[in-house]
Order: structure tokens, then sequence, then C-alpha cells
């Protein structure tokens, strides 16, 4: 099912992954995220137009446990949410990097993608322990 | 499962009948209101619901039945004293809406009470209108606000800094309020971090909220400084008071450099938890914050104790009449009968009791968040890995089988797999014992035949609970079945 090649994604430290595609970005959790948080049950995605900035809170994430917030990877304007996504929370679960995207951004400023980490420095920090 | 009434129903079965009217109901409710279609009630005998209620209610779990060590609520036991001293006649005839000299000896009784909790935390003005910890602080909130805002500080000062390792409720208090929320992590000790704090105490800070002892059970022991740069910075300190029943008598929050806290009587002040509410919470404060609390307030005049309706400064009612009186009373006489020497006497057993608890549970197998001594309550974690993937939340459904009831699992957040326990001082050593035995033998069991502590509980009536469809797939009102 996994479509996408992992190795061309940016990752944020905070668990966010970013597709670049010209100036648009996908945006989802990673694997490892939707594996640590276990049975999500809700989603709370930006609504389309929202101005994010990097870092700052995108929307939320609920299990059955907590509740977790989900953070720009880059500064921009939301242009489309996952409508399937957030019928379906468990589209996250079965297919993180392709059907279960969350939303999609205009990037205000590409060099902001250089401060995101590439999927081996990722994989570093999620492997000492995640957070 | 067990039988619902539903399952019981015989068609015509009846409680109690009712005789036939003159007219009938069709006659005076417009057509376009009445029900096209039966409810789909059970239809059962008075002497079967009679049993199906108590029978239920035999199954009901409480302090008075078993252990409960339900970390960071201090299930204590709610002395049966308490009970008869807030339900006597002489409080609960009383309306509420009679006039002060009609009602001075329950008006003298929560003053006393009053006295009291200043005495405890030394503060110096409180308020018993909240009708929950949470609303305590909700109420805390718009009074630091109130306080800013008479300074001409609002809306400069907008944020609330929160440590991650806080009560939930803080957080949601503070938006509720129209703060922002601004979260802390906590350092590698448990404690807060005082540089990340640091970089958020300035001129667009209102107030750091701190749950002391902290949710780790650790008491912070910087808090000094803290409050010392708090003030500096023209930024009020908030002390979430849940956790008291560790500090009577030992520190008081008043000394500590708060100038706003609340405390919970359904937990230090052993009011029960639950029964149908309502709660009671309590709000307390420094001078400089005196008037701006709500009203009503107890004042003594001319040798009489009046209830003063209105304050130019303060924020106004937040609860109706006096507040959860009962509630109130309640915790005046666990006080009371405690006294002075009783109530430290109380905090001390809790923490010696957490702290046996610790090292009967740490010698079970667990494995505690730090190796210091703790306050009221500790917490543990474990690794799945190394329990052929048990996890804390089957470790808890087990303890089930084993007539305990699950302590706090999952908080706080900052804590994988945390387990927290919070055994209060009214818990014997054996009682303690027993507990921890249980969960050497469970945490046997997950080494050995995993799936026993997977699928637990066994013996209860409701088996595992599928919690993730009820999140995902909610059905939340009750619908006939399609047969009646």
């Amino acid at each position: 099912m996994n479509m996408t090649d992992t190795k061309t994604l940016k990752y944020a430290k905070s668990h966010e992954w970013l597709r670049l595609d010209g100036n648009r970005g996908t945006v989802g959790i990673t694997d490892f995220a939707q594996k640590e948080i276990r049975d999500i049950v809700y989603l709370e995605l930006p609504k389309v137009g929202k101005e994010l900035t990097q870092g700052g809170q995108a929307g939320m994430i609920e299990s059955v446990k907590a509740a977790f917030e989900i953070y720009a990877p880059v500064s921009g304007r939301v242009v489309a949410v996952n409508e399937k996504v957030a019928q379906d929370v468990t589209l996250v679960h079965k297919d993180p990097y392709d059907q279960g995207w969350l939303f999609q951004i205009e990037i205000k400023n590409p060099a902001e993608a250089n401060n995101l980490l590439t999927e081996d420095q990722y994989n570093k920090i999620t492997t000492n322990g995640g957070h | 499962m067990l039988a619902t009434l539903f399952d019981k129903t015989k068609p015509g079965a009846r409680a109690i009948g009712f005789p036939k009217g003159k007219i009938h109901p069709s006659q005076k409710i417009p057509s376009h209101l009445l029900r096209k279609t039966p409810p789909g009630l059970p239809e059962v005998t008075e002497l079967e619901v009679v049993r199906h209620f108590t029978k239920l209610s035999q199954l009901n779990y409480s302090v008075d039945t078993n252990f409960y060590p339900l970390g960071s609520c201090t299930m204590k036991y709610n002395p049966k004293a308490c009970f008869r001293l807030a339900f006597h006649g002489a409080f609960s005839e009383r309306h509420p809406l009679l006039p002060a000299w009609a009602i001075q000896g329950t008006l003298k009784a929560l003053k006393d009470f009053e006295n009291a909790l200043l005495e405890i935390t030394g503060m110096d003005a409180l308020t018993l209108a909240p009708a929950a910890g949470a609303h305590a602080e909700l109420a805390g909130l718009l009074v630091t606000r109130a306080y800013f805002q008479n300074r001409g500080e609002i809306p400069q000062r907008k944020k609330i800094i929160i440590p991650d390792s806080a009560h939930g409720t803080n957080p949601a208090s503070a938006a509720l309020a129209g703060f922002e929320v601004v979260t802390i992590k906590s350092n590698a000790r448990g404690r807060v971090n005082i540089e990340e704090l640091k970089k958020h105490l300035n001129e667009t800070a209102a107030m750091v909220m701190i749950t002391l002892p902290n949710t780790l059970g650790l008491f912070e022991d910087e808090i000094s400084e803290i409050a010392r740069l708090a003030h500096q910075a023209g930024v009020q300190m908030y002390m979430d008071g849940a956790n008291m029943n560790a500090l009577m008598g030992i520190a008081k929050p008043g000394n500590l450099g708060f100038d706003v806290m609340h405390l919970n009587l359904h937990k230090t002040f052993s009011v029960p938890h639950g029964g149908g509410g309502p709660g009671a919470g309590v709000l307390l404060v420094k001078r400089h914050l005196d008037d701006f609390l709500p009203v009503p307030r107890i004042i003594e005049k001319n040798g009489q104790l009046q209830i003063e309706e209105a304050h130019p400064k303060s924020i106004g009612r937040i609860r109706s009449f006096h507040g959860s009186t009962a509630n109130l009373l309640w915790s005046a006489a666990y006080v009371a009968l405690l006294g002075k020497e009783g109530v430290l006497e109380a905090s001390k057993g809790a923490i010696l009791n957490a702290n046996y608890l610790r090292v009967l549970l740490k010698e079970a197998g667990l494995t505690p968040f730090s190796d210091e001594p703790c306050m009221h309550e500790a917490v543990f974690t474990i690794d799945p890995k190394k329990l052929n993937g048990v996890r804390t939340l089957d470790i808890a459904k087990r303890l089930l089988d084993f007539k305990f009831y699950a302590p706090t699992i999952y908080f706080p957040l900052i804590v994988p797999e945390a387990i927290m326990v919070e055994p209060t001082e009214t818990e014997t050593p054996e009682t303690l014992e027993e507990f921890a035995s249980a969960v050497k033998t469970i945490l046997q069991e997950a080494r050995t035949t995993p799936e026993t502590v997977k699928t637990a509980p066994h013996t209860l009536p409701v088996k595992r609970i599928d919690d993730v469809t009820a999140a995902r797939n909610p059905v939340i009102s009750w619908q006939p079945s399609r047969d009646q």
C-alpha cells in the first residue's frame, strides 16, 4: 500500500513528515508517531485558509489515552485537508504516508524546509527513545 | 454481560397501574406532538426492578468495600462521623434562602472552617463558593485577570505558564478564562525547568500554575526560587492544591510564595467522590487579591455573621446560594474532628504509606520514575518489551481480578506506560502488602502466561471493554431494539 519513498520526505522533530511539491507541501504524521500514539480516535485538522507558522499548532490527535498536538513543519496557508482521514482516522494507522496524509499547505518560505530533518536524521531521534 | 431490564421485558408486565382517566391524552395534546410508535420502555414488575438495581448496587466498588489506589485522586476513607454531622437536621433542614440571622449555626460552622483553611494554607482570604476544584481554578484565573485589569496590565499579560507535569484542568481553566497557555517541559528530575521558565517570565505573562507536590509525587524543591523569579517579573503564582494531602501541617503554600490556590474538598478533605455530586472547591488568595474574590462572603458585623452579597471589585457570583453547603460542612466536620495535630498526622501518614508502597512495588518489579522518596503518591513505569508485550492497561485490568481498583494509568503524560498509585493515610500496611503481592503475581504472569493478563479481567461481569471502538463510534443515546 505504501507508495511513498520515505527517503524523499522531510521530517520535524515533533514527528510530522512533509512532502514537497513545488510550493505545495503535504503533511502527515510519521509511522513511528502513529505507532506510539496507538488507537487514534479523533483528529482535529486545520481549516482551509488558516495561516500556520513553522512549529505552531496545526491540529490535534486524540487517542484513547491522551491528546497530542500536530505542529506545522513549515509556515504557510492551508489549502486542503484530507476529508477521508477525518472520516476514518484509522487511515493514519494503515497508511501514514499516503492515504493517511492530514493537510496541504502553500509554503510561504521554502527555505524553512531546510530546518527539517532527513529520514536518517529522524530515525536517529526515534531510535534514541522518541521525544 | 448482566441482563438488562430490557432483556427481562414481558409484554404487559407493569410495576404500577394508573387509574383510567376520563379524558384520553390525545384530546388535550396536539396530534403532531403525540408519538406514533410506543416508546419501547421495559415492561417488568416492581420486584424485578428492585432486584435489578439492588444487584447492580452490590457490584459497586468503593472505598468502603476495597482498596482504591487511584493516583492523584486521594481516595481516602470518608469518615461516617462527618456524614452524621454534615447531614444533621440543624444544617440540612435549613432553606438556602433563609436570612443570615436564621442560619447563624451554619454560618459559624463555615466561618470556623474558613479560618482552619487559612491556617492550614497560610493564605489571607478565601471563597467557599466554587462547585469543584476546576471551578475554583477558573475563579482564581478570573480573579487574577481582574487584578491585572485593575492595574491596567490587561491585555498585555495574557500568558499562563504551566509545566507539562500539571493537572489537565490547569490549561483548560486558563484557556476558558481567556488566557494563552504556554507549556514548559520538566527537567530530568521531574521538576520545573527553571531555565525554560525564565524565557517566559516577562510582561506578557500573567501567572505560573504549579501543582504541588507535582503529578510525579515530587515536591518542587526550587519553589521559592520559582516564586522569586515570577514575582520579580510581576507574574502571579498559582498553586493547584489537589495534592494538599501531602502538605497539611507541614508546609503552607502562603509561605512558599503562592498568591492564589485552590483545594479540592473531595480529595484532601474527605468528601466522598462522585455519588451524584455536586462537588466543592475552595479558592484562596493573598491579601492583594482579596477584593476581587467572588461573592457571597461570610463577614462578621455587630457580633453577628452576615452574608455580604456585593463587593465593588468582586468578579461577582459564580455559584448559586452559599456553594455546595453539605460538602463544605462535611469537610468542616473533618477538619474539626482531626484538629491541628490530626491534619499533620494525616499528611505524614499519607507520605509514609506512599513511600512504603513505593518500595513494595519496586520490589514487586515495577520501575519507579524516581528513586527519591516521594510525597503522597508515586509514579512507576514498565517496559512492555520485557513483559511479552503486556502493557500498563493490561496490568490495570488484571488487578480488577485480584479485587483491587486499578491505579491511575497513562498519567502523568510525560511518563511512558505510567502507573500512578496513591494509597492515602487510611490504609493499613497489610492492605498495601496485599496489593504489592498482587502486582508481583501479575508481573510473573506477564512473563509466563501473558495472555492471562492481556485478556483480563476474567472474573468481572463485564470483560475487557473495547474503548477504542467506543471512542471511534460512540453510541450515546439509547435506542429501542428492533423487536419492540
